[in-house]
């Protein structure tokens, strides 16, 4: 019985599966979520970015009509701090209780939970929790945190100092800058930024007093590792005991990584006053506690010889780390940064060297990209200021310096080794697109008028697919970054798949289908995919560092195989044949040169389940398990350009053009793919342009979006993208990653054509964004002609 | 004090007795129970609660419900006839004009309005009329695309 060949989805846009629910309003979001007997829970919060708290008065508040009870960290007797999980040599790791009870260290931080039978009540009682402050000196600024010594934060790190950390060759860098032509310096002043997920976090606890379980239903992008890290380390209960689901989820960007307060303390609530806890941030809480991005300053340096070839970098940054520190915020100034200045360019010689500090801000953690744009921001501004000096065309000093093509292994100067790269043809591509010749005698003609149009480039590496386990172990992570990936076949040929991904916009339902169903030649509505639920999942670490399609996907295709070799055992005996001669194609089981000698899927799933025609020794039941560890970080690259127009009055930046030529490997869904660099080059234009979360005194200004400023439709074109494809060889799958391209890339982009349409001005550098027009215009005015 | 509301939501009539403080939003999802109507944020910026009263885009964050006594309004649960999308929702599935889906049924909704006002919207015109509607996921690029294919849709029909 031969059969047509099936068509591959792998590598097709197929419409997405999860889409139907969405456009009808019947997703299921956390707070979407109704259970019988819930309270509601709102937090009293420190309106000071420091202060001692010397009482806390709920006597009032307690006897507000419906409130169900009154915590306060004091209350909360033996549970631990809310961990830290990557440790870095001598950091300073200080207390981060759930409830803040000695101290509050920033504007937000939680010092009491209000819980009653409504939301009003709830928000009432809480505004007639009295609270006694002793207000200290505060600190924000993260060039001014370690100076500030009246400000100290906490006990273990005095004058604020988190940790110093260096990578590279000092002497090297010394060496190369003493016999360089030029030395380039530049300060660069990376900005804070507010995540900004659309659905803002939430959740909602439930214990069961009968069975001792807890449910939590949480707004996370990886509920395993919220349920390890709660129930281990803060509140010591069995792990076995608590269900974490992260349904739904409207957007992360890194932001729902990571453990909270709010989702710890509303389990731990649940748990004292047995009914289900409540709890949705608003905006404003959002803005107040949802882990920050950014926030770097730093010294720059980088040599050239005569012919524009760099021969050296050196980089002193200071990063902010907030008033605690997040669950992966270490690492990432450091080893999600640092590694990754080499970028697309020879640069024999590199050294950096970070100092985290503490500051009375919300604390900062990974927020999409994630150190990587940070570094690709400062190689990218850096080359443009080694151009200028030089007076060498941008396009032409980058071609000269990037890393020749490699298919298998290039070993940086900063601990990284890259899988694939073709820097110079995604380039070169990329000013096709753009059509650079034409682009430059526009501008000149625009010039001539007295219009300033400017072009600009960047080009990046990201390190994703993260991560290999042993790797970040050396490095401090306190977590493995496998994944796992269950796949079960039912007696009747139906497919569920159980991942350790999870999709918060991703889109894995319909891409993991594709992999199913091309692997097992059935039709991708006989798979099911079932991701964000300890309970039904085996384990896993989660979405974040574009890591689903190569280290969730590979996980999943490990488990196919394992079915297809255990099938094919099964229908050897069917067929009466030894396994080894048996292939598997288009959903038959079949004797290989004899194609009428099949047996398909669904029989041998059949059989599985009835075992009674079936090979000795054989277990029953066709389910397989598979845990998939990298061997290697995979890393995606790519060149993006950008024309703006700058108006001489107001300063206003026109984003005219924005084109992008991403290299991610192989792709399975381009449409998918293609949406996720949409949207990442719009959060990358938003931090070049209007985002930035601005403190003054510990006071958070932009603290809602009156006054965060996140990009709107009529601020952005519509992009023009392409690819080339370099598989990398670290998986199977030849994948290496999307989901952050767009947002390491465009913020350069867009800062380059900004400085070089005000070059006529002679600008070739500006510190600080968000370009607003009336930093803009600032600058012009300052100008030198 | 509670005070009676009567309103009609998809095509259903219901009567509450609310606190005046009631928001409409929270009316819509926590006292009818209809959830695609999202919340975004607190200062009427985000618009994924983006529901139409009485044929107009309003954002439901705007209104106590007590403000709403008498008022016929559509939430994105009434949108879809008869079990068929409507071109607008097709159009979002189709462009992939949606990812996390969050602000989805405040831009579906908000792109209602706009084709009643321009059935042949251009990009521009498209832009300037999504400024209420806040996306994080999609850079807008599809969701622009999305109403361009509903709006040829339509047209076709008519």
């Amino acid at each position: 019985m031969a059969t047509a060949s099936i068509e591959r989805l792998i590598g097709k846009s197929i419409k997405r599966r999860e889409d139907p629910r969405f456009i009808t309003g019947r997703g299921t979001y956390v707070d979407d979520v109704k259970l019988p007997g819930t309270t509601h829970a709102v937090f009293v919060r420190s309106p000071h970015a420091h202060a001692r708290i010397k009482k806390i008065d709920t006597a009032a508040a307690v006897k507000h009509p419906g409130v169900v009870a009154i915590f306060t960290g004091k209350d909360m007797t033996g549970v631990n701090s809310l961990p830290c999980g990557w440790l870095l040599p001598d950091l300073k790791v200080p207390p981060h209780m759930p409830l803040a009870s000695d101290a509050a260290r920033y504007v937000g931080d939680p010092v009491a939970i209000v819980i009653a039978e409504t939301q009003e009540a709830a928000q009432d009682a809480a505004d007639k929790v009295k609270v006694t402050w002793d207000v200290l000196p505060a600190v924000s600024a993260t060039d001014k945190a370690d100076a500030r010594t009246s400000a100290q934060i906490h006990e273990v790190a005095p004058s604020n100092v988190a940790f110093k950390w260096q990578i590279g060759d000092a002497g090297a860098v010394d060496t190369a800058f003493r016999n360089a032509a030029r030395v380039v310096k530049k300060k660069i002043v990376n900005q804070r930024l507010v995540a900004n997920p659309m659905e803002p976090r939430a959740c909602l606890a439930r214990y069961d007093a009968a069975t001792g379980d807890l449910t939590l239903w949480v707004t996370s992008q990886n509920p395993h590792v919220h349920r390890l890290l709660m129930a281990a380390f803060v509140l010591g209960i069995p792990e076995q005991k608590v269900r974490v689901i992260s349904p739904d989820v409207g957007g992360g960007f890194g932001s729902k990584i990571f453990l909270y307060n709010e989702e710890t303390i509303c389990s731990w609530a649940t748990r004292q006053i047995k009914r289900p806890v409540r709890w949705t941030s608003t905006r404003r809480e959002a803005f107040q506690t949802d882990a920050h991005g950014r926030d770097h300053v730093t010294e720059a340096e980088m040599g050239f010889a005569a012919d524009g070839k760099i021969v050296g970098l050196r980089v002193k940054t200071v990063a902010n780390m907030g008033a605690y520190l997040s669950t992966f915020a270490p690492a990432v100034p450091t080893y999600l940064y640092a590694t990754l200045l080499n970028g697309v360019y020879t640069i024999p010689a590199i050294h950096a060297h970070v100092t985290g500090v503490f500051t009375n801000t919300t604390p900062v953690d990974a927020y999409r990209g994630a150190g990587r744009p940070e570094a690709a921001y400062l190689l990218e501004r850096m080359i443009d200021a080694g151009a200028a000096a030089l007076k060498v065309d941008a396009a032409e000093i980058r071609r000269k310096n990037f890393i020749p093509k490699f298919d298998n292994g290039f070993q940086t100067q900063v601990a990284l080794n890259y899988d694939s790269g073709n820097y110079a043809a995604a380039f070169d591509k990329l000013l096709r697109m753009l059509d650079y010749r034409k682009a430059r005698s526009d501008q000149e003609a625009a010039r001539k008028q007295g219009r300033l149009l400017g072009i600009g480039f960047s080009t990046y590496i990201e390190a994703c697919s993260i991560a290999p386990s042993k790797v970040v172990g050396s490095l401090g992570a306190q977590a493995g970054l496998y994944e796992s990936g269950k796949v079960r076949v039912h007696p009747t040929g139906g497919v569920t798949v159980y991942t350790g991904s999870h999709s918060h916009g991703q889109g894995h339902e319909t891409t993991f289908s594709q992999l199913v169903a091309d692997e097992l030649g059935i039709p991708m509505e006989q798979v099911e995919i079932v991701h964000g639920d300890t309970g039904a999942i085996p384990f896993g670490m989660g979405t974040y560092g574009s890591r689903s399609a190569s280290v969730g996907g590979t996980a999943l295709l490990m488990s196919l195989n394992k079915i297809k070799e255990k099938g094919k055992k099964i229908a050897a005996h069917l067929l009466e044949a030894s396994p080894s001669d048996i292939e598997y194609s288009n959903g038959q089981f079949q004797v290989k040169g004899f194609p009428g000698k099949a047996v398909p899927f669904g029989q041998v799933a059949l059989t599985a389940y009835v075992p009674h025609k079936y090979p000795d020794g054989l277990e029953p039941g066709l389910e397989e398990t598979s845990f998939y560890d990298p061997s290697n970080f995979c890393f995606p690259f790519g060149a993006h350009a950008c024309v703006v127009e700058v108006d001489r009055d107001t300063g206003q930046v026109k984003v005219l053009r924005y084109l992008a030529v991403d290299d991610v490997g192989n792709v399975m869904n381009p449409m998918i793919v293609d949406g996720m660099v949409h949207g990442g080059i719009a959060q990358g234009v938003g931090q070049a342009l209007c985002e930035g979360a601005v403190y003054d005194e510990g006071q958070l200004v932009t603290g809602s979006m009156m006054d965060y400023a996140l990009p709107k439709a009529d601020m952005l074109p519509m992009y023009e993208t392409d690819r080339t494809v370099t598989p990398t060889l670290v998986n199977p799958l030849g994948v290496k990653g999307a989901g952050e391209t767009g947002t390491i890339a465009a913020t350069p982009a867009v800062m380059n054509a900004v400085v070089d349409a005000l070059a006529p001005l002679g600008i070739d550098h500006i510190e600080t964004m968000p370009l607003t027009a009336g930093r803009v215009w600032s600058v012009m005015k300052s100008a030198k002609r | 004090m509670k005070l009676p509301v009567k309103m009609t939501i998809n095509g259903q009539t219901y009567s509450h007795e609310v606190e005046p403080r009631l928001l409409l939003v929270h009316y819509i999802r926590e006292t009818v129970g209809l959830t695609g109507t999202h919340v975004g944020c607190d200062t009427s910026q985000c618009g994924a609660c983006t529901i139409l009263m009485n044929g107009q885009a309003v954002k439901a964050c705007n209104f106590f419900a007590v403000q709403c006594d008498g008022a016929k309004l559509m939430t994105i649960e009434g949108l879809a006839k008869n079990g068929e999308l409507h071109p607008i929702q097709q159009g979002f599935w189709e462009k992939h004009g949606l990812q996390c889906g969050f602000c989805t049924p405040g831009m579906i909704l908000a792109a209602h309005q706009m084709l009643e006002r321009y059935p042949k919207p251009s990009e521009e015109q498209i832009r300037h009329q999504l400024e209420g509607n806040l996306c994080r996921c999609t850079g807008y690029h599809n969701i622009v695309k999305a109403i361009q294919w509903a709006a040829e849709q339509m047209a076709g029909k008519k």
